[in-house]
């Protein structure tokens, strides 16, 4: 089934395998997905293939797209095992359409005068070295 | 109603390293639970051990239960991060509740000293989930910095507000003795010193610990027979939390809310009503919401409320007198049990320095995780 294809997820990966490996073939292509269920209506980020309301595992992938905004964030100046060369680095939550919120690190091409909340955000994916994963980047 | 007492509590030192083995050091915390109550440990029906297991062993209820003599009884694990304490005493509630057991004994411990605070750090990381966020380089100060980043975006609160929890719980620290960092610090003191996760600095945070503590919970009537002064159960509340990336709100836990209106509804009370709490101040930024969240101050007055010493013992709600998890320390599995314990002390009025004048309600507010899981605990006198 290629669920293994998971591992190359993350920046420190702790999860080799999953159903939701196509997340990591879409990232790859440049593009950040959510799912939703068909029967429910519901998106799921981070995707989950299985949907716990109708019990179904029948999803479509879609793509987050367009602007969202910062809703919170902290600059990290003591990184846990495998980031203690990434310290400092920035963790925020942004707000996206149809009810989207994503955790992930601020992409390093923000100034860090300009982090603030509220500022306007896309989510873009980051390819480094093997491994794939995503981004909150400054809009525009 | 409140036919569920706790009888005996105790805590061991709370230690940045404490030399023995965590049977060794939970044994400090069981002899002072069993001082002045009138049973053997064979009326011991069942032993509950609260813990994250920083140290190397595994399963450690088997080799514990043995340490305190409480085999051949029942005897298991709980871990629900830093909630495990307080959700092993709800869980001994429910057994002696069922007609089950009579006397149930709730271990916390924890054993961080083993570990650099690197591997701690990264071990904690993975109490989150290990797929979305801990490969994305989630800490707990991490987590709670975005805590208190919100808070001071949506209500101006500002980190000298922060830094006055830390002011306040160091004030007391120094009146306990079994609490690791026992020092004044002045409100400079803790903004100038090391940014950890901003806005959090070093002394915006707890330190990992090593602990133990040990709350004994009887039936009604085996209580008023075994104990002293038994401190009954009033209320119990709990309810969990989701990833950070779906939280509806980073200002509030919703979770600690709800477990909060189900302890004060079970006990019959409201926030007013209490006369002195525990709080689960693993950052300063935590007891802050923790206020507003039990109900103390309303959404964005946290701070207020600290600025204005009424979490002093003098004042209208004192909250954490014991020093709390920033003083302590905070020896995960164990910090449950201690929060209770000071609770108990304050009701039985034996407090001593710290003791809140007629003191008959206390609330017991302890978080797993940021926000993750949340348990409130009335306690009467």
């Amino acid at each position: 089934m290629g669920f293994e294809t998971f591992e190359k997820f993350g920046i420190v990966t702790h999860t080799k395998e999953s159903k939701a490996a196509d997340f990591v073939t879409y990232l790859e292509q440049g593009k950040v997905m959510a799912t939703k269920c068909k029967k429910c209506q519901i998106n799921y980020f981070p995707p989950q293939v299985d949907c716990p309301k109708c019990l179904l595992s029948d999803v479509e992938w879609l793509e987050v797209k367009g602007n969202g905004k910062l809703l919170t964030y902290s600059m990290v100046n003591y990184g846990p095992l495998g980031f203690e060369d990434k310290a400092p680095y920035f963790l925020g939550v942004g707000e996206f359409a149809d009810g989207v919120k994503i955790f992930a690190t601020l992409s390093k091409d923000i100034k860090e005068t300009d982090i603030k909340v509220g500022m306007a955000l896309k989510v873009i994916p980051v390819k480094s070295n093997d491994k794939v994963f995503f981004e909150l980047q400054a809009a525009g | 109603m409140e036919d569920i007492a706790i009888v005996g509590v105790g805590q061991s030192n709370f230690s940045r390293k404490c030399g023995v083995t965590i049977k060794e050091l939970i044994f400090e915390a069981f002899k002072e639970a069993m001082e002045g109550l009138d049973i053997v440990n064979s009326d011991i029906d069942c032993s509950i051990i609260c813990s994250s297991l920083y140290d190397s062993q595994r399963s450690a209820e088997g080799p514990v239960s043995e340490y305190l003599g409480l085999n051949p009884q029942p005897t298991f694990l709980i871990e629900n991060a830093c909630a495990e304490g307080s959700t092993g005493l709800r869980t001994a509630w429910a057994l002696i509740k069922s007609g089950l057991h009579d006397i149930v004994l709730v271990i916390g411990i924890e054993k961080m000293s083993g570990q650099t605070s690197r591997e701690v750090a990264e071990m904690m990381g993975r109490a989150y989930d290990v797929t979305w966020e801990s490969s994305l380089g989630l800490t707990m100060p991490a987590g709670y910095g975005m805590i208190a980043r919100a808070h001071m975006a949506k209500y101006g609160t500002t980190e000298e507000q922060l830094a006055n929890v830390r002011v306040k719980n160091s004030f007391y620290s120094v009146k306990n003795p079994k609490a690791a960092f026992r020092k004044e610090i002045t409100l400079q003191g803790v903004l100038e010193s090391m940014p950890v996760a901003s806005p959090l600095k070093m002394l915006d945070c707890c330190a990992n610990a090593d602990g133990a503590s040990c709350v004994i919970l009887a039936k009604g009537d085996v209580a008023k027979r075994i104990a002293r002064i038994p401190i009954w159960i009033a209320g119990l509340g709990s309810g969990s939390n989701t990833t950070m990336g779906r939280r509806n709100s980073y200002t509030s836990f919703t979770n600690a809310k709800k477990a909060a209106e189900e302890a004060y509804k079970m006990a019959g009370v409201g926030p007013g009503d209490i006369d002195v709490a525990e709080v689960h101040d693993c950052f300063t930024i935590a007891e802050i919401i923790a206020y507003e969240d039990m109900g103390f101050a309303r959404p964005g007055e946290g701070p207020k409320l600290v600025e204005e010493k009424e979490t002093y013992l003098e004042g209208r709600i004192p909250v954490n007198l014991d020093g709390g998890l920033l003083c302590k320390g905070h020896p995960v599995g164990a910090t449950g049990g201690s929060q209770i314990r000071t609770i108990v002390k304050q009701l039985r009025g034996d407090a001593g320095d710290i003791q809140v004048k007629d003191a008959e309600i206390g609330l017991a507010h302890n978080i797993g995780g940021i926000g993750h899981y949340a348990n409130v605990t009335i306690l009467r006198r």
